[in-house]
């Protein structure tokens, strides 16, 4: 909706160095890094590393915003993703176990696509019955336990380590740009903006949008069963009850912190990402500052509606425009 | 009635109201005299300022300049609500009741009667069915509003707006979703209300509705006041004139007879409609020939345009292009065949007001060629440079937001936007609404310049002398079906006026 010159990414950015400055406050060692067996680690690296998953749901999210749409049901999905892959694990290799969990992302996200695009649902509600039934489903793969597994391929994912950054940062930083490639190497993302900030006037010009909103939630829950891969390597095990718990949340809060609108339109896939490293430099700075954790809920908010209002000079353009036009 | 009506003092007395929006004039210096107990019919076409009159006396937008008086007294309500206290209440179109409440409840909905803070429910109920007696409507009143017709919710606003002590009643667009029975409903209780007192401005654009129920007209145009007539002594063809001509001396000359050979057909439609939205019609477009569509507001122009697009769907007929049948869908069928569409609604319908000058201008062609197929960023710089220099948008600046220029420049880059796509056709709905004299102009000599090279065009517009100057025939429309043409020698504002009025007298003709 806003209508000023771009100027984007400042306030972001600004917010992740303050936080990180922050947590440097609470504790003194928060930018020291060190090397041990070819992995680094450091605080630092655990807020890529642990905010990771969120990171990977944001750059589907992302997307889904961008149509003016929303999918609450990713975290479902990444317990039905998890489920699968530890089921597969042990008994057969690893690029079918991946597969499979790959393979279910991918009808959950043809169910919500068909469920928007073709029969034309609110997304909230449509992505509702998934968020729901998805944890269902993912407890009757499991059969109500946890399924423990003990592959080391697949758990790789969640603690193996690349070129000295742990895997599910390579993974992050992977699909970062694979999706920036298909979405800006291709003309999607125009498309998606356009349809995304007036459906109406983009439909009249031709853009084919149900075959694009079915793509983006596919792209959705994809991004979603990757994530859930990396959440049951994390604990070598999946739990259906508990993985991706009201992660769905984080990523439409790393989405809108990164500066898209509910209502569609204008996205980046970088800021959705930033966002999601805003919100887990809050959760470990909080971690290592030791307060309870109970504290990480109202700070939350507290620097959402700070970074938020950091945005906001757009909204105060707007005003000015119309007031302009009024007078 | 009518006769009695004159010797009345003014209820209702407007005096020199305008009203601006940014550089527009959508009110300029307009009276308005509503008596009591007179039926007064408020005419014009889309943007004549009917709505604007409207919103300025009930207080929801402020005036620029000029009076209101009610019984002599000078009013100024601020709000919706103030001028309802003051007496003047307005049921639109949409009836703004809560359709799942009851209908007592709608009808007492803030003002229950209570005992000890608690609504008397069966107290609600009698006053409520005595209050709908009084309106020959005897219907549960218990049941929720939205299980009655759309005339009975419309009546039973209007009771609730008398109720709340309203002497004027405005009603906008009351009978557009109404059948010919509803609408003897509405009429009567309207004439009821009259016949107490109550001045009523009837807001329409049913012409034949018009005659039968309104004592006095008054025509809008443009922001202005045209006239005010009793409506005993204005014939129809003078009506129309009034709400669509400008003075005849005026448009004559403009037009200038291109010599064509007779030209290729580009696309044609044969039978073609849909039930409920528009009557079957033949329509052929011809390479560089421009089509104009004329009729009243609601005559069926824009769902014609809609059709030929593709944005709603034939349900009979076929649609041809260089004479081979094609399938029309949808708009991405038509813009696959080389049409294009400038919407009415330039803001709703054609703007993404946030995106960019130049990623506005290439939406449609990227569209086409599809997602895999990417303009690269210096192919969208070339293509913006070129038709903001080609159609002057201003500021020259392909990074702006679209929301952030004026109307016109809007348009000029809605033009862009299909012009990019080499389009074989293009349809123009309303290309001149709301723009300046000066951008007016311009996109005329547009139109004109487009066709030469071998565009066909159809073009609606409510200006006939607009059609006029440009169309190389004229199609006339009225009530939703093509009820006449005319060629380049017959095409002139006299004979398009007597051509959609024509049809009015064999109509009258017909039901005498």
């Amino acid at each position: 909706m806003a209508l000023a010159l771009p100027r984007r990414g400042l306030a972001q950015i600004a917010a992740l160095i303050v936080i990180l400055l922050i947590d440097r406050m609470v504790s003194p060692q928060f930018f020291d890094l060190r090397l041990q067996d070819g992995r680094l680690f450091g605080s630092l690296i655990d807020v890529l590393n642990r905010g990771a998953p969120v990171a990977l749901l944001a750059l589907g999210m992302v997307l889904v915003i961008a149509t003016r749409g929303i999918d609450l049901s990713v975290g479902a999905v990444m317990a039905i993703s998890g489920a699968i892959a530890a089921s597969l694990a042990d008994s057969h290799a690893w690029p079918v176990a991946v597969a499979a969990a790959l393979g279910a992302g991918l009808l959950c996200g043809l169910w919500n696509g068909f469920l928007v695009a073709i029969l034309g649902i609110q997304p909230i509600v449509a992505t509702l019955i998934l968020m729901v039934a998805g944890r269902g489903i993912a407890q009757l793969i499991t059969e109500g336990r946890i399924v423990t597994f003990t592959s080391p391929d697949i758990i790789w994912f969640g603690t193996g380590s690349l070129l000295g950054m742990p895997a599910p940062v390579v993974i992050v930083v992977g699909m970062l740009i694979v999706t920036g490639l298909v979405v800006r190497g291709s003309a999607l993302g125009l498309l998606i903006e356009a349809a995304g900030g007036n459906a109406r006037a983009s439909e009249l010009s031709g853009v084919g949008i149900r075959t694009m909103v079915v793509s983006v939630y596919v792209w959705c829950s994809l991004c979603a069963a990757l994530a859930g891969i990396i959440a049951a390597a994390d604990i070598m095990g999946a739990d259906a009850n508990n993985a991706g718990l009201w992660l769905e949340l984080d990523a439409i809060l790393a989405v809108v912190i990164g500066g898209t609108s509910l209502f569609g339109g204008r996205f980046s896939l970088v800021l959705a990402v930033c966002g999601a490293l805003i919100i887990q430099a809050m959760n470990t700075g909080i971690l290592l500052s030791g307060y309870p954790p109970e504290f990480n809920l109202v700070v939350k908010a507290a620097v959402v509606l700070v970074v938020l209002l950091l945005q906001s000079p757009r909204l105060s353009d707007l005003v000015a425009n119309y007031r302009k036009a009024r007078a | 009635m009518q006769e009695t009506a004159e010797a009345r003092q003014p209820l209702l007395d407007v005096r020199g109201l305008s009203k601006s929006f940014a550089a527009l004039r959508a009110l300029d210096q307009v009276d308005f005299t509503l008596r009591a107990g007179e039926i007064h019919a408020l005419l014009g076409e889309n943007g004549a300022g009917k709505s604007t009159l409207i919103k300025v006396i009930t207080g929801v937008l402020a005036r620029d300049a000029g009076t209101v008086s009610l019984d002599g007294k000078e009013i100024v309500p601020r709000s919706a609500k103030e001028a309802l206290t003051a007496g003047i209440a307005t049921v639109y179109q949409e009836v703004n009741l809560l359709p799942n409440l009851s209908v007592a409840q709608n009808l007492y909905l803030g003002r229950q009667p209570t005992r000890f803070g608690i609504v008397r429910d069966g107290e609600m109920k009698r006053r409520a069915a005595e209050l709908l007696a009084g309106y020959d409507l005897h219907i549960d009143v218990a049941a929720p509003l939205g299980s009655y017709s759309v005339a009975i919710q419309h009546v039973v606003a209007i009771a609730r707006a008398v109720d709340l002590s309203a002497r004027v009643l405005i009603l906008d667009e009351p009978t557009a979703s109404l059948d010919r029975h509803e609408v003897e409903m509405l009429f009567r209780t309207m004439r009821g209300l009259a016949a107490r007192g109550i001045g009523i401005v009837f807001v329409t654009h049913f012409l034949d509705q018009v005659y039968e129920i309104s004592d006095r007209i008054t025509v809008l145009r443009n922001g202005r006041l045209i006239g005010e007539r009793m409506t005993s002594a204005l014939p129809r063809l003078d009506l129309i004139h009034m709400m669509l001509g400008r003075e005849l001396s005026e448009t004559t000359e403009e037009r200038a007879v291109h010599e064509k050979s007779a030209a290729a057909p580009c696309a044609s439609f044969t039978n073609f409609g849909k039930r409920g939205y528009i009557a079957p019609f033949d329509l052929e477009l011809r390479h560089g020939e421009v089509v104009g569509l004329a009729g009243l507001l609601g005559s069926g122009r824009t769902e014609t345009a809609r059709l030929v697009f593709g944005a709603e769907r034939a349900d009979s007929g076929t649609a041809s292009v260089e004479g081979k049948p094609i399938r029309l869908h949808s708009p991405r069928d038509a813009v696959q065949h080389g049409f294009g569409y400038c919407p009415e609604e330039r803001k709703t319908d054609g703007i993404v007001a946030e995106l960019t000058v130049r990623e506005n201008i290439v939406l449609a062609l990227q569209a086409k060629r599809g997602i895999a197929k990417p303009l690269s960023r210096r192919e969208q710089d070339e293509i913006a440079a070129r038709f903001i220099k080609l159609l002057d948008i201003r500021p020259p600046d392909p990074e702006r937001p679209i929301g952030l220029l004026s109307g016109g420049n809007q348009q000029k880059a809605l033009l862009a936007r299909w012009l990019a796509t080499e389009p074989r056709l293009l349809v123009l709905d309303e290309p001149t609404r709301g723009i300046d004299v000066g951008a007016h102009a311009e996109i005329i000599r547009l139109i004109r310049e487009l066709c030469e090279r071998g565009l066909a065009l159809l073009v609606i517009s409510s200006e006939l002398d607009e059609i006029v100057a440009y169309s190389d025939r004229v199609v006339v429309l009225r009530d939703r079906a093509h009820v006449g043409a005319l060629d380049e020698h017959a095409i002139g504002v006299p004979s398009i006026l007597a051509a959609i009025a024509a049809d009015d007298a064999a109509r009258i003709a017909e039901e005498a």
